[in-house]
């Protein structure tokens, strides 16, 4: 029997839903870079899909997800295999992964850019990490966002700066291919969770976070969001889930992702 | 054959305009000492080829690089490296910007003796925007259109690891070699330098064996350098150095490289690691935990 929590943080609800892009992936690797997106995928190997993969963030693939943080001395992680860099792109291109990751961009169709904002490619404005792994993660498996504060230099009006990763973009869709071929899953965010469901790959709303109004989301995204005529709230975790979430983060770096680690409900 | 050479004889192979491979990953296992020694070097116009850190960052700052071909360059804990931002943001090198899975299938292919690798990677993106010269091929199996992943052909490749014998035999005791197999296998000249030289009895335990994953013919020299990856991790035997790394990045914004390197670089190792603290403290440095 679950209850619903009735006091939570937001980082808290965030990990919960981010938790759910998860769930029906059946045995793939998980992979959440940064605190909320890896607790998140701790969560749902935790729980309700306990036939994900996860590494240790270094070399070893776990059948146990590792808390976040300093653990102690006598901590044995629960290793399953090597899974070092070189596989990881064994695992990235056969399409058995599942990542979530949070780009400085995301546009209307999904395109997302971690590289370099403004100037000119020969000399940016803002050089930021690179592309990374983002276009071979884009073509070759499932990528949900998480994205810490919802504001419209995210969700930018025009295209990326750089584009990172391919998305729903007729555009630049390679020939032989089709816009179905990429598999964008969940967006969430501090204010909603969205997927690239609405018409034509539109990026729509799934549910408003507790207090959060529609106008809110549309104000803060450069371009046009698919409403439903209803749109939910996010459930709140469940007390089950909130003690989970503190065994995997021991440390409390979850109260430092959002700014000013706000309560859940912000009605 | 006795493949053993001085860091400085070693760096001397090096010539202006070389392709240079850079092994390691972000802050962790690279060879540093054989970077320092680049700069103290007076070689220019190199083209750099890494899953940058630290490397890229200094080299870049001292003006030692003509090209970069990476897919990021990061400190990890310290996301942006600031001296690579510093060249991008001011124009000052060429680039060659892909993906991390490109930049292995490049190193493969020039290991294998292939022009290119077709993949995917890349498809969509700006990768292809930006490198007119990574063409997209058909292929004789499908009607698709697949991006011909050029072989990156290296002319050095430097490198650290934990334990060499004379020979080139390279132990990597660490959790991960990351992609230093490829860089090995795709230069003309892979130097080597090693925390410690062992005598080559120390590889026949089946278990020491196995922590070696490119042959000796690959390996044109070593370099004996204690402590060499600093302030790059070598893990199981010493962590990054966290403290210099915030040095480092705090130097970019007062002093620049010049007042890095008059603080720390010195004429020779020795002399650097007087400057760092010594090599008992970076062999005492915490392992991270990710």
């Amino acid at each position: 029997m679950s209850t619903a929590a009735t006091d939570y943080t937001l980082a808290e609800l965030c990990i919960v839903a981010s938790a759910e892009a998860f769930r029906h992936d059946g045995e793939v690797l998980a992979t959440g870079i940064g605190v909320i997106p890896r607790l998140a995928a701790s969560l749902a190997m935790k729980t309700f899909n306990p036939d994900l993969m996860m590494t240790d963030s270094e070399a070893f693939l776990l059948s146990e997800p590792n808390p976040i943080g300093k653990r102690p001395a006598d901590f044995r992680q629960a290793n399953e295999t090597w899974m070092g860099f070189s596989r990881i792109f064994d695992n990235v291109w056969s399409g058995k992964r599942h990542a979530m990751l949070g780009p400085t961009q995301i546009d209307r169709w999904g395109q997302t850019n971690t590289s370099a904002l403004g100037g000119t490619y020969q000399q940016p404005k803002v050089m930021m990490l690179g592309a990374r792994g983002f276009p071979g993660n884009s073509i070759s498996h499932a990528n949900s966002f998480f994205v810490p504060g919802h504001n419209n230099r995210v969700f930018i009006e025009g295209e990326c700066d750089y584009v990172s990763s391919i998305g729903y973009n007729p555009a630049r869709l390679p020939r032989g291919r089709s816009l179905d071929d990429v598999d964008i899953r969940r967006v969430i965010t501090d204010l909603c969770v969205m997927d690239f469901g609405g018409p034509d790959h539109q990026l729509r709303l799934l549910s408003l976070h507790p207090g959060i109004a529609v106008e809110q989301v549309q104000e803060n995204t450069g371009f046009a969001l698919s409403i439903p005529a209803t749109v939910p709230t996010t459930p709140a975790p469940t007390v089950e889930q909130l003690a989970i979430i503190a065994a995997l983060d021991p440390h409390n770096q979850r109260a430092a992702q959002i700014a000013d680690n706000p309560p859940g409900n912000r009605a | 054959m006795d493949k053993r050479l001085s860091a400085r004889d070693a760096v001397a192979q090096i010539e202006d305009g070389m392709t240079v491979g850079i092994g390691g990953w972000g802050p962790r296992r690279k060879p540093m000492a054989l970077v320092r020694e680049i700069l103290r070097s007076d070689l220019r116009d190199l083209t750099v080829v890494a899953y940058g850190g630290a490397d890229v960052g200094m080299l870049c700052a001292a003006g030692k690089v003509k090209k970069l071909v990476f897919a990021f360059v990061s400190l990890d804990f310290i996301p942006l490296e600031p001296y690579f931002r510093q060249a991008r943001q001011s124009g000052a090198i060429e680039v060659m910007e892909i993906d991390e899975g490109m930049l292995l299938l490049g190193l493969r292919a020039a290991a294998w003796g292939l022009p290119f690798i077709p993949t995917e990677v890349g498809l969509g993106t700006d990768v292809l925007t930006h490198n007119p010269d990574i063409k997209l091929v058909d292929s004789p199996y499908d009607d698709k259109e697949w991006v011909a992943m050029p072989a990156l052909k290296l002319d050095v490749s430097l490198l650290h690891v934990d334990r060499a014998d004379f020979h080139g035999v390279c132990q990597i005791a660490g959790p991960d070699h990351y992609m230093d197999d490829w860089f090995a296998r795709a230069a003309t000249n892979t130097i080597v330098s090693c925390d410690e030289l062992v005598d080559s009895e120390f590889f026949h335990d089946p278990a020491r064996a196995r922590e070696v994953f490119w042959e000796r013919s690959a390996t044109n020299a070593i370099v004996e350098i204690p402590g060499g990856a600093h302030p790059s991790s070598c893990n199981p035997l010493y962590g990054f150095d966290v403290a210099h790394f915030k040095a480092y990045t705090a130097s970019a914004k007062d002093g620049g490289i010049e007042a890095y390197l008059s603080q720390y670089l010195g004429a020779d190792e020795a002399e650097y690691q007087r400057n760092v603290g010594g090599l008992d403290a970076i062999k005492a440095l915490a392992l991270p935990t990710y």
